[in-house]
């Protein structure tokens, strides 16, 4: 006797423990596999554009903390990087390595978070997310001997960083750099070679490089893909041409090599940090830039940097006046979502939260 | 009342019964009798569940670098009745669409196996409250009642996501039924009996060496049926929120997590009775039931343990472990240990702890080859065939398609 089925619908969030945030799916399944997906956002947006058409220059550097609130220190970057093309000058050096710096310590924390919820969302009872938020934790301490807070930091202004280092950093960061290689080795140790994630993330939701590239995705999700492409390298900015390091590239743009990727980054990242540190020389670390500053009218210019997640842009037009006249946030997290139908449909439901987690996205930034 | 009834044996009910028998009528002392032996029962399960609570947190705190809850008692033992305390005092909500009987009766249901499971089970020597003749079977019947339990929870809820975890549940449950039943009667066979203080009694050389594959067939099982990771499938919380309990809340809630919780305690009761010589080890007469308890905490901790290592299986992948690797394993377990026991016997049936060394020698290498080799093949099998390795750190050119 044949039984009668029907897909049923269900709405994944926007209150689901594993939608990152308050993102809602609404996904037909039939069974367990995924007919149909159709992702809705905006459960977040405050208008960070538009507020930014309201406010100086500098203040804006507080709303771009609130973007992608995990690596607050790359959207500070990228929008002075924008600013600074708009007025036309150059941090000194000691900002420039700072930043590249911060940057890259701000790129591990927000890495072990994608990953550990990445892993939790595999159904790991929150070890290995435990695991990152202890070397996290470390991190945020150091930010905020830097500048006072640890999440939303505003450390860096237009033409430089906020304040210079104070001299207890140093030894800090010294120490940490220490303790970080056997804390992301006992994360490697318990999850890169388990059984049970290799089953279930490899393989799973290839994304293949024509599609990643004509969806414009940016960041590990693409390296994943087999496209070395990283703005760190191909245009350096700040400190990046001085110094040396690799770019991880997947294979095949499943979720094993997403997870991967950023996994190897974050060995890449240490690299950097420690060059930064042999590197650094003392000087100034700000332009001697007035508080609230006129750009020329009609001056624009296009800023970007290799954020966590993805190619981070502001774009900025003058009018001449106080404020920008538009401020254009090109957010990676939302650009990555545009796979997600193509990377879903036809997996299961248990896949669809691991694809998910895998893209590692950030619903601040999503919702501009 | 007759004393034919199963509990007549049990020490306490005889005390219980005589004692109340010589004031009052014979019915009431019967009543009493019983209902001493359900609050005991009732009792250890819930207590069980409350240290196993504790233990979990604690231990759990500790894998992930934390401290644990540490604030109500002593180190934070406490910290269940804490918990059960809160959820007592929680609004009890009953969604408006929801079957509101059967998703009353669900968690009570659910509880019920636990409870009915421990009764069979012997602390020490003579100290099972019923020590049934067919204890193995009775207790593959009443944990069959929690696959029940959760279609009942997940329907009536009258929600997508608990009706997801109680089809998920429910299959795994059908599933790992088969595996385990098939390797308990290759330990049923060694012991020749269903009795749960016979099979004790017939652990000379503990079980765990003479069937390692039926241990390793039923500690898997048994994770699968208690719905712990790895195979956690039927409330995966990153999928399904809660799966089947996620319209629960209050005091069914408390009752649903002390049906979990305690199941994992008495299952590892019965995997310490099956497999580990039960209440065995050095003064068994006078201390074992510490035995048995250390024993029991060893088992539980090892639960603890996976749960904090592993994630979890896709149902697909879980339903392959089932059929694929379990099931094959449990029958040639079956098979060779009905073989050896044909050729090792005596004329009267029994098999001497000679011959259990001998088994012991045969079942390891058996166990290790077969493991050995169908996880090769699940492997395989699991694997999708188009994965490649991936590329290397190596700095490529930029923009390079490798």
């Amino acid at each position: 006797m044949p039984i009668h089925t029907e897909p049923m619908t269900i709405n994944v969030g926007p209150q689901h423990p594993s939608t990152h945030g308050v993102f809602r799916l609404r996904v037909t399944f039939d069974g367990e596999e995924i007919l149909e997906v159709e992702p809705v956002f905006g459960y977040l947006h405050r208008g960070t554009e538009k507020l930014a058409e309201e406010r100086t220059y500098v203040q804006i550097v507080t709303l771009t903390d609130r973007l992608d609130y995990v690596s607050s220190m790359i959207n500070n970057q990228g929008y002075c990087l924008a600013v600074e093309k708009l007025l036309g000058v150059e941090p000194p050096l000691r900002a420039k390595w700072l930043r590249t710096m911060v940057a890259e310590l701000q790129r591990i924390a927000s890495h072990l978070m994608g990953i550990g919820f990445f892993l939790q969302d595999l159904g790991t009872l929150g070890t290995p997310l435990m695991y990152g938020f202890r070397t996290r934790e470390k991190i945020l301490d150091l930010f905020e001997m830097l500048c006072g807070a640890r999440i939303t930091l505003t450390y860096m202004r237009p033409g430089g960083v906020f304040s210079d280092t104070p001299p207890d950093f140093w030894p800090a960061l010294e120490n940490f750099m220490q303790e970080l290689p056997t804390e992301i080795g006992e994360i490697e140790q318990l999850v890169m070679e388990n059984e049970i994630v290799l089953v279930r993330t490899k393989g799973v939701s290839p994304l293949s490089p024509e599609m990643a590239i004509n969806c414009s995705v940016s960041g590990p999700v693409l390296r994943a893909s087999g496209i070395a492409w990283d703005w760190r390298k191909m245009e350096p900015y700040d400190a990046y041409e001085w110094v040396d390091f690799d770019v991880p590239v997947g294979a095949n743009g499943d979720n094993y090599d997403r997870f991967w990727v950023r996994m190897q980054e974050i060995h890449q990242s240490a690299r950097i940090i420690h060059q930064c540190m042999e590197h650094i020389e003392p000087g100034p670390v700000r332009l001697d830039l007035p508080l609230v500053f006129r750009p020329e009218p009609g001056a624009e210019a296009y800023g970007r940097v290799e954020a966590s997640k993805g190619e981070l842009a502001f774009y900025m037009l003058s009018d001449g006046g106080v404020s920008p006249y538009r401020c254009k946030i090109r957010s990676p997290s939302l650009i990555n979502l545009t796979v997600t139908e193509h990377l879903l449909v036809g997996w299961k439901l248990a896949d669809m939260i691991v694809t998910l987690g895998s893209l590692d996205i950030n619903m601040g930034e999503v919702d501009r | 009342m007759s004393p034919d009834n199963v509990l007549y044996g049990t020490p306490v009910y005889r005390f219980v019964y005589e004692l109340v028998g010589t004031v009052l009528p014979c019915w009431i002392s019967y009543v009493a009798a019983g209902l001493v032996i359900m609050f005991i029962l009732v009792n250890a399960v819930l207590m069980g569940a409350a240290v196993f609570v504790f233990a979990e947190r604690r231990l759990i705190g500790r894998f992930h670098n934390r401290i644990g809850p540490n604030r109500w008692g002593p180190f934070g033992t406490f910290q269940p009745f804490a918990d059960v305390l809160k959820l007592i005092f929680k609004e009890d909500i009953t969604p408006a669409a929801a079957d509101k009987i059967v998703f009353l009766a669900a968690p009570i249901v659910m509880l019920a196996p636990a409870i009915l499971m421990l009764a069979v089970v012997p602390f020490a020597k003579n100290t099972a409250l019923a020590d049934l003749n067919v204890g193995i079977l009775y207790i593959l019947a009443v944990t069959s009642l929690s696959s029940v339990a959760i279609l009942m929870a997940g329907w009536s809820s009258n929600n997508r996501y608990a009706m997801f975890g109680a089809a998920r549940g429910v299959a795994v449950l059908i599933s790992y039924e088969v595996p385990v039943v098939l390797c308990l009667l290759g330990v049923v066979m060694v012991a020749g009996s269903m009795s749960l203080a016979d099979v004790v009694e017939a652990q000379a050389v503990p079980f765990l060496l003479v069937q390692p594959l039926a241990l390793f067939v039923f500690l898997a099982g048994v994770s699968a049926e208690l719905n712990r990771t790895p195979f956690d499938v039927a409330e995966a919380e990153s999928e399904l929120v809660a799966g089947y309990h996620t319209e629960y809340s209050g005091v069914k809630f408390a009752l649903i997590q002390a049906a979990e919780f305690g199941g994992v305690v008495t299952a590892s009761m019965v995997v310490v009775t099956l497999f580990l010589g039960g209440w065995a080890g050095p003064l068994a007469d006078y201390l074992g039931w510490f035995w048995f308890l250390l024993k029991v905490g060893a088992v539980a901790f090892i639960f603890i343990w996976v749960r904090a290592t592993y994630p979890r299986l896709r149902i697909d992948q879980l339903m392959a472990f089932a059929w694929k690797f379990l099931l094959p394993l449990s029958i040639i377990n079956l098979f060779a240990t009905s073989l050896e026991v044909f050729f090792l016997r005596d004329s009267q049936g029994v098999l001497a702890t000679n011959d259990l060394w001998i088994m012991t020698g045969i079942n390891l290498a058996l166990g290790a080859g077969c493991i050995a080799l169908f996880g090769s093949m699940i492997r395989e099998k699991i694997k999708p065939v188009t994965w490649q390795p991936a590329a290397g750190t190596a700095s490529l050119t930029v923009g390079e398609v490798t």
